[in-house]
């Protein structure tokens, strides 16, 4: 018997106001399962400025294209670690894949994870460097000479006609990949808004509002990526760039609060039963996180930072350095936003009885399998994955602007 | 060469469209009919008097002590709340503690509108929503209708926790499994009663066969008005409460 546990729980005891059911003094779905959306999110948002530029032609972010693709299999490849982490037999994880029961959301995880990362994210980061890895073969020796022949999976056509494939191959990949990237988190989505025991989760606008959160966190994210790499990279931030995918940010952002704030109206002028208990949770347990993080500093502050630079860039030509500080500052905080959206979802959705009577906390702890430290591991994971990626599939010559000559969004020829 | 592309493609197109519109199908509350259809064999339901309940506490302790629970209150099968319920509506309830001495206020204190004690237990759903939700199906409802956990099948990701709408359900810290109330499956089997009915000194407790003519749970449904907890969410309970107040969630 774990006596952590049951040590754990009785500090909880005391501090649990009202009345809840003996069996929910324990909060079972914790850091990790906050992690786990967080990244999904990611690794939406990513593919879909990914999409902007390959479907919806914006050649202002080709500097991001594939760091965005490279981000999103890095978020991708960490995620279902949150979630074998947090079973109580991990162990018994292939059991969901082997043994899945149809009628069950979470069954659906293995399909759809394996449909995104094999049928969208892998086969168009394949294609879209199938031709840059057949010209690194020929450049490096040794082994790195074997790893890039056997990443391009032994292609040697580099023919004008397989490039043409490359691209209307990538362009049909896209346009599958954006319904299955909406598909990724609002499935997500849909594990938490079909619960109808929940009030706090069951809800049509989740998977939606999800999904917009996603969009949200992975452009704010590879936008700061991009940010960080690129100096760091020796090469100059294209702010022509910057400015677009804050553009998009920007509106997204707009939809994301819309809908959230729609989606609060409602509730309290529907005013159901839990109203009482959800208020009040609101107002004590969740207000740090949901209304000064995820709202003030991870919504409005943002959007009133890029307003500013909206506004004054074209009437005062404000510097830019300072634009690039507020943008800065603007796509760190809506990370924290984002992140604490996902808290108060999962941790809010349990932190009130389901007798809408009262109330139990959740203590974080520091070490073990649902600490803070793991969390913190997992949440970084991604950037090292990111890295190694990086190092494998180089986009400097995209994201430094060396390869100017990909007119039409097209991609640059090997060596061209 | 044609043949085979085109065969390819319909094959595909055939798998996928197929694969889609079956899973949507599954996805759709499936157990919906299984609730329609008409049962001939042993359908279990449990009754529960309010108005008997002295809160004693004692199916609480046989509980834990039959079915190996942890004997720490953060993990029960079944508990007893007690409700309190004052002149001006304010309601103050509490999970009663087995073996703890009485408190002595209560008839004495004007204050008090009215007051009871109200045993609760996994419902054993007809539609239950934790069955639905399982990924691996490991939780799952038997013929004579009661939800059970298969230990050795199920993951602990707690998605049956959640989905529980009346707490019933908690993580046993030995098997770190998901577990509940399971009508004493192993009992019934053979023709005994849950332990906890056995042990009920007043008869609050009620169990049977909700199939059978003549038994003290037909009886109970006949000779009460009848109640079950949440209603609106449509799991459709098998616990069914005489006497329930209104403030009773």
């Amino acid at each position: 018997m774990n006596q952590d546990l049951i040590r754990h729980l009785s500090e909880i005891l005391p501090q649990i106001q009202g009345f809840i059911y003996p069996n929910e003094v324990e909060i079972h779905w914790g850091m990790l399962i906050v992690v786990y959306p967080y990244i999904t999110g990611v690794v939406a948002g990513a593919f879909i400025l990914a999409s902007l530029v390959k479907v919806f032609n914006v050649k202002e972010v080709q500097p991001l294209y594939r760091l965005s693709l490279l981000t999103a299999l890095a978020y991708l490849l960490v995620a279902p670690m949150a979630l074998v982490s947090h079973l109580g037999h991990p162990g018994r994880f292939y059991e969901i894949l082997l043994t899945p029961q149809t009628s069950s959301a979470m069954a659906m995880f293995g399909f759809v994870y394996a449909w995104y990362l094999m049928a969208v994210l892998l086969l168009e980061i394949w294609f879209v460097h199938r031709t840059d890895m057949i010209a690194w073969a020929e450049e490096k020796t040794g082994v790195m000479r074997f790893v890039y022949r056997a990443l391009s999976l032994f292609s040697r056509d580099t023919s004008e006609r397989g490039i043409a494939f490359d691209h209307s191959a990538l362009k049909t990949i896209t346009i599958i990949g954006i319904p299955s990237a909406f598909l990724l988190h609002g499935y997500v989505g849909f594990i938490f808004g079909s619960i109808k025991a929940n009030p706090w989760w069951s809800s049509v606008l989740i998977p939606i509002v999800f999904l917009f959160s996603a969009i949200v966190s992975g452009i704010a994210l590879v936008i700061l990526f991009y940010m960080v790499i690129t100096p760091l990279a020796g090469g100059k931030i294209d702010m022509k760039c910057v400015d677009k995918a804050v553009d998009f940010l920007f509106y997204a952002v707009i939809v994301d609060f819309s809908l959230e704030l729609v989606e609060f109206i409602h509730r309290v002028y529907q005013s159901e039963e839990e109203i009482k208990i959800l208020s009040e949770m609101l107002m004590s347990k969740l207000f740090m996180s949901l209304i000064v993080i995820q709202v003030m500093l991870g919504m409005i502050l943002p959007l009133v930072l890029i307003s500013v630079t909206k506004i004054f860039r074209q009437r005062f030509s404000l510097n830019e350095d300072l634009r690039k500080m507020l943008y800065f500052i603007s796509v760190l905080l809506i990370q924290f936003g984002i992140f604490a959206t996902r808290w108060n979802v999962v941790i809010g959705g349990q932190m009130f009885s389901k007798s809408f009577r009262g109330l139990t906390t959740y203590k974080m702890t520091f070490g073990g399998l649902e600490g803070l430290l793991y969390a913190l591991v997992l949440l970084f994971l991604p950037v090292a994955v990111l890295v190694v990626l990086l190092k494998v599939l180089p986009p400097w010559k995209e994201m430094l602007g060396e390869g100017k000559g990909s007119e039409g969004g097209a991609l640059p020829a090997p060596g061209a | 060469m044609k043949g085979r592309r085109r065969f390819l493609r319909d094959f595909l197109a055939l798998l996928f469209t197929g694969g889609a519109a079956g899973s949507i199908l599954k996805l759709l509350p499936g157990t919906a009919q299984a609730k329609e259809a008409a049962r001939t064999g042993k359908w279990y339901g449990y009754g529960v008097s309010v108005d008997k309940c002295i809160g004693c506490g004692r199916c609480m302790e046989a509980c834990k002590a039959e079915n190996n629970v942890p004997k720490e209150p953060f993990f029960v099968r079944t508990w007893v709340e007690r409700y309190v319920i004052r002149k001006g509506g304010a309601t103050a309830v509490n999970t009663i503690q087995p073996g703890a001495e009485p408190a002595p206020e209560g008839a004495l204190d004007k204050s008090i509108l009215r007051s009871f004690f109200v045993p609760k237990l996994c419902n054993q759903c007809a539609d239950p929503p934790c069955v639905q939700v399982c990924p691996v199906g490991a939780t799952f409802q038997t013929e004579d209708g009661v939800v059970l956990v298969n230990e050795k099948t199920c993951i602990g990701c707690r998605y049956c926790i959640q989905a529980c709408p009346y707490g019933a359900r908690y993580l046993s810290p030995v098997t770190h499994t998901a577990d509940k109330c399971t009508f004493c499956y192993h009992r019934i089997a053979k023709g005994d009663l849950p332990a906890c009915v056995e042990v009920c000194p007043t008869q609050a407790r009620v169990f049977g066969d909700l199939n059978a003519a003549a038994s003290p749970l037909s009886r109970f449904l006949r000779m009460n008005k009848i109640h079950v907890l949440k209603p609106g969410l449509n799991t459709e309970p098998k616990v069914y409460y005489a006497s329930l107040d209104g403030e009773v969630r």
